[in-house]
This record gives structure tokens, C-alpha cells and sequence, in this order.
């Protein structure tokens, strides 16, 4: 029946010029990319191009700019504000990147040994990441009020300290606690990305060291690390990448004052097209990020790179 | 599918003691238990301190000497019902809704194509395509405000719901494409085979064999784009203007904010329930998100 079916079967139809075309892969592939193409090209590429073009002029809210060169970041450069922020930007970045690291480090390794009530423990973990920025930085910006901290509180009654602490009034102190809060926000991201690495790693690696006598320090540093080293790389270029360019953190907590001393350049560049009008001079600052921004990517993806032909490879 | 396997292949994993029985009890409870409770302390506190702060009194709020400040002596929705009743608040809750569930379905549409396009369809240039793709998804939308605030100005949408759609895709868009493609590549190449040899058009094989087996991968990158849009925050801020267009995050913070009076209980009231959403749906699909995110970053 089948056999007779089969070829019985007429000759393949004619296929028309237009339908042969739509076979092609080139087109159809073209095709299927023409919906976030035209979007990525009309709203990223275009906007990209655009914010380099108003770096060299000098626009303003409500009124179109004239080409005026190098003006903007000849102004810049003398500008002591703007490099307070690019300080700010790379101590901000350098403090709360190492701190995300080893902190979230430490909880996959916790969250790593046999636990009851895993699943719980990891999605309570994930909530600093899921809510949104600025509602959490919210909080944060109550916990560090001056007058009526919890913080300060409980540490007046533990006999810690004995006046009051101005948390985010004090230059030194504002920039730690908004180092803290983003180290807050951005641990259960590199520990739970580092967690799911840890799982990869064959048990049986650990046993074959433990016979050998190898210390569980000596087991971490030589078999762990290096094990793990690709996916710190990932997690690490990412955090890098969103903590360079924060800005809602700071502009719920602080505005990048006291004295400037938490403006980053991206809370600068909107201070100064925004609120400021100027839109050439805020699109130079966020222009002059993008040289920075990829010597810290590159940083650290090449620098914590190094050891990938231990996994043989990539991934 | 495979997501669910994965989860399990996950679980299998979870279950595994590993060394850690050779450990005595006591020197658990030091090394790992103690390190874990501050841990979660820490990172729950915050929220903790939130949902007490919305259910205080003004009273108690600043006099820590009368009243414990870790619990509310007399809990009160005055806050609760100040913001729902005497702001602006439910228009931004619905705003939120609408750019977030807008920009996600837009994203997801031109996702799912590229997606397929980049990883299947395998056309001249497609791994370049992706590597862009992913090099889109890098770009920080603090770079990208200051000119996008100029086009959306120049196409006369200015302080509308529909800036903020049409440009959260800007990142929404790499994203779920990246994600995708992981997904998509997930699924054997066999199945295509057969139905191209049963003389299925590529169309065909999307919509019905390839999408159907997607779905979980489209759950979750729908999730991560909903939340996504739901968070964003410097867009919103620079687009919107009025009031009654205002998102979550911009609203509390530039709404409830008035001078120097700040309303804490208001605030925290509103920063709360602004979280829910998020949490709620991210509650359901813990286990997507888990392995999309990890999934993701592998690549």
C-alpha cells in the first residue's frame, strides 16, 4: 500500500521563481533577521552614531546644535568635576566588583555543600537581583538615613559608636555605603551564575585530592578555581560592564553629591543633558565612557581568561 | 523540554552529598551554617525593613526610644491606603503593566525570528550576526539616553507609554535573542530533517515544530524580558514627563518625594508593593530563571 502510494505520487510540481527564492537561505535567513534588524539598527546603531555626533556639538534642550568640534571634551578635560567622576567611577567599579566577587564566591561555595531546603535557600538569595533597583535603593536610602538609621541605631546600642553617623552626608562614608548597597544588590547574580559552575565540577575530582592529602584550602585553590575560572571570567566582564555604567543607585541615594563625591559619569552626563539642558556636553561625558568601559571589559576578560584550555576549551 | 531536563539533570546534582558527610556536625555549624545565616540576613534585611517601615505608624517610624523598631506596636495600612487611594500610584502600576508586557511581546516577535534565522537557517554572515547580537546586548542604556531622548523627541513621542516601548527593546531585544538561540540549539536537528524531507517549508517548520518545542525557552525569556522592562529606570525617567504617565520606580522616587517632607511610610509602602509583581512572577518560575540565567551565561 504504502510502496504503491508512494509511487503513484505525482512528479514534484513546478516550483515557482518566487518560491525557490524563499528556499534560499541567504533570503529567508535576511528575511527572518529584517524585524530586529531594522529595530536594533533604528533604535541602537542610529542612537550610537547620533550621541558621537552630538559630542562634537553644542545642543540643548529645545534648540539644534552647530558642529563645534572638540569644544565639548576640550572642556571636559578641564573640568575638575568630570574627573572626580571618572575617580569615582573606576574606585566605585574596582571596590564593588572585587567585593561582589568574593562575596558571591563564598555563598555558591555555601550554597554548594548539602543543605536541606536548597531550592528556598536559592530563590530567598535571588531576591536582591529580582527586585527592582530603584525600589531596593529606596530602602537603602531609609537605612541610611541620617537622622534615623537602623544601622547607626543598633550600633549606638551595641556601644559601637556614640554619636550619630552621616551615611551618605560624609564624602568617604557616602561612597562606601553606596558601594555597599550595590555589592548588596549584585552578590546573588555572581553566586548564583558561580553556584551553577560549581555543579559542573566532577565530584570525583575533590575525592581523588582528598586521597592524595590535598587540604580543602589546597583543594579550593587548585581544583576549584581553575575549574571555575571561564565562568568567572563571564560573570565577572558582565559585572564589570553594569557597575561601570551604574547610575540608578546613585541617583536614588545620593544625586552623586556630597561634593560630588559619588557622581559617576553616567549620573554626570545625566545631570548635565538633562536636568542641565546640555545635551552636547552630556552626550561627550557618555562618549568618553565608552574607551574606559571597554579597557575594563577587555581587563577583565582577557585577564581572567587565561586558564580556558583547562576545560578544553570553550564551553 | 530540554530546560525541564536540564532542571532535573539540576536536581540530580542538588542531591549529591558530595564529601561533606566527612565533616563533623559542629564544624558544619561553624563553616557553613553561621556564614549562611548572616549571608541571608544581610541580603534579606533590607526588605524586611521595608514591609515594617510601610506598616508603622508615623509615629513610631522616627522614635526608635518608645517603640521597638524592629516590629510595628501598632501595624497600620494608613500608608497602604494613602498611596493606593490619594497618589497617582494604580495609573503606575498600570503604566508599568503596559510598557513591560508591550515592549516584551515586541521583543519576543523580533526574537524569535532572528533567533531562529541566526541558529538554524544558518545563512552567509550568521555567526557574525550573532556575535553583533550579542555585542548589542553589552551597549548601557546610560550611553544611550542622551540620543534617544533627542529621537524620541524628533518622532513626537515624547512623554508617552510609547517611547518607553519602542525603546526598551533596545535591550530586550539582544537579550531574548541571545537566549533563544541557546534554546534553540538545544533542540535536535533531526526533527527539522524529517519534516524538511516530508517537504515542510522553513515557515512550517517554525510554527509548527520548532516554536511548540520553544515554549519553555519563550516562558522564560518572556520572564527575564518582563522583568527587565519592569526595572528599567533611566529611560523611563528621561522619556516621561507628566505625572499620570509615570512608571513604578520614576513615580515613588520623583512623586512621593515632595521637598523635604519625606514619607517614608508612603515610600516604603510603595517601593513594596511595586516589588511584588516581579517577585510573584519570579516566584512561579524560580527554576526557569535559574536555568535560562545560567544557561545564558554559559554560552
Amino acid at each position: 500500500m504504502a510502496t504503491t502510494a508512494a509511487l503513484s505520487r505525482p512528479a514534484p510540481r513546478e516550483t515557482t521563481l518566487a518560491e525557490r527564492i524563499l528556499q534560499d537561505r541567504n533570503v529567508l535567513g535576511i528575511l527572518f533577521m529584517l524585524p530586529a534588524a531594522a529595530f536594533l539598527f533604528l533604535f541602537l546603531t542610529y542612537p550610537l552614531g547620533l550621541g558621537v555626533y552630538l559630542g562634537f556639538t553644542d545642543t540643548r534642550i529645545g534648540r539644534a546644535g552647530v558642529w563645534v568640534g572638540f569644544e565639548n571634551y576640550e572642556s571636559l578635560w578641564g573640568d575638575s568635576v568630570f574627573w572626580l567622576s571618572v575617580f569615582n567611577t573606576f574606585l566605585y567599579t574596582f571596590v564593588a566588583s572585587i567585593l561582589k566577587f568574593m562575596l558571591g564566591l563564598w555563598l555558591a561555595l555555601l550554597l554548594n555543600e548539602h543543605l536541606p531546603f536548597k531550592a528556598l535557600i536559592r530563590a530567598i538569595v535571588l531576591l536582591p537581583w529580582v527586585v527592582p533597583t530603584v525600589l531596593s535603593a529606596i530602602a537603602f536610602w531609609w537605612i541610611f538615613d541620617a537622622q534615623f538609621s537602623i544601622v547607626t541605631w543598633s550600633l549606638q546600642k551595641l556601644g559601637l559608636v556614640q554619636g550619630s553617623i552621616n551615611w551618605l552626608g560624609d564624602p568617604q562614608i557616602a561612597r562606601a555605603s553606596v558601594i555597599a548597597a550595590n555589592v548588596w544588590r549584585g552578590i546573588p547574580f555572581v553566586a548564583i551564575t558561580l553556584l551553577a559552575g560549581l555543579q559542573t565540577i566532577p565530584p570525583s575530582l575533590h575525592e581523588a585530592a582528598t586521597l592524595d592529602g590535598a587540604t580543602s584550602w589546597q583543594r579550593f585553590w587548585h581544583i576549584t578555581l581553575p575549574m571555575l575560572s571561564p565562568i568567572i571570567a563571564v560573570v565577572m566582564t558582565f559585572s564589570v560592564l553594569f557597575t561601570f555604567t551604574d547610575f540608578q543607585l546613585i541617583y536614588v541615594l545620593t544625586r552623586g553629591g556630597p561634593l560630588n563625591a559619588t557622581h559617576l559619569m553616567a549620573t554626570l552626563s545625566f545631570q548635565r543633558a538633562i536636568p542641565g539642558g546640555q545635551l552636547g556636553e552630556g552626550a561627550a561625558i557618555a562618549v568618553a565612557m565608552v574607551p574606559f568601559l571597554l579597557g575594563a571589559i577587555m581587563f577583565s576578560y582577557f585577564g581572567l581568561q587565561r586558564r580556558r584550555w583547562q576545560q578544553g576549551g570553550q564551553d | 523540554m530540554t530546560t525541564a531536563s536540564r532542571i532535573e539533570r539540576a536536581a540530580v546534582t542538588d542531591e549529591s552529598v558530595g564529601m561533606s558527610y566527612l565533616d563533623r556536625v559542629p564544624r558544619r555549624i561553624v563553616t557553613v551554617w553561621l556564614p549562611l545565616l548572616v549571608f541571608m540576613f544581610v541580603l534579606l534585611f533590607p526588605f524586611y525593613w521595608m514591609a515594617i517601615t510601610a506598616l508603622k505608624p508615623n509615629a513610631e517610624l522616627t522614635n526608635f526610644n518608645d517603640y521597638s523598631p524592629f516590629w510595628p506596636s501598632s501595624p497600620t495600612l494608613r500608608h497602604i491606603k494613602y498611596l493606593l487611594f490619594e497618589t497617582s500610584y494604580p495609573g503606575w502600576l498600570w503604566n508599568t503593566m503596559l510598557v513591560a508586557l508591550g515592549s516584551t511581546f515586541l521583543s519576543l516577535f523580533a526574537s524569535v525570528f532572528a533567533a531562529y534565522a541566526i541558529e538554524r537557517i544558518r545563512f552567509k554572515g550568521s555567526r557574525w550576526t550573532g556575535l553583533g547580537i550579542f555585542l548589542a546586548y553589552l551597549v548601557p542604556p546610560s550611553i544611550l539616553f542622551i540620543p534617544l531622548a533627542v529621537m524620541v523627541f524628533k518622532l513626537g513621542i515624547y512623554d508617552s507609554k510609547l517611547a518607553l516601548i519602542f525603546t526598551y527593546p533596545t535591550f530586550l531585544i539582544p537579550f531574548c535573542t541571545w537566549l533563544l538561540m541557546g534554546y534553540f540549539r538545544s533542540i535536535p536537528y533531526e526533527l527539522e530533517e524529517c519534516a524538511l524531507v516530508d517537504g515542510a517549508s522553513r515557515w512550517q517548520i517554525l510554527t509548527k515544530i520548532m516554536l511548540p518545542l520553544a515554549v519553555p525557552g519563550l516562558i522564560s525569556a518572556g520572564i527575564f524580558a518582563f522583568t527587565l522592562s519592569w526595572n528599567e529606570f533611566i529611560y523611563a525617567l528621561t522619556f516621561i514627563q507628566s505625572s499620570e504617565n509615570k512608571t513604578v520606580p520614576v513615580g515613588v522616587l520623583t512623586e512621593l518625594v515632595r521637598g523635604d517632607v519625606y514619607e517614608w511610610g508612603a515610600l516604603m509602602a510603595g517601593a513594596l508593593l511595586g516589588s511584588l509583581p516581579v517577585v510573584i512572577l519570579y516566584s512561579f518560575f524560580v527554576d526557569y530563571y535559574v536555568a535560562s540565567m545560567t544557561g545564558a551565561v554559559k554560552e
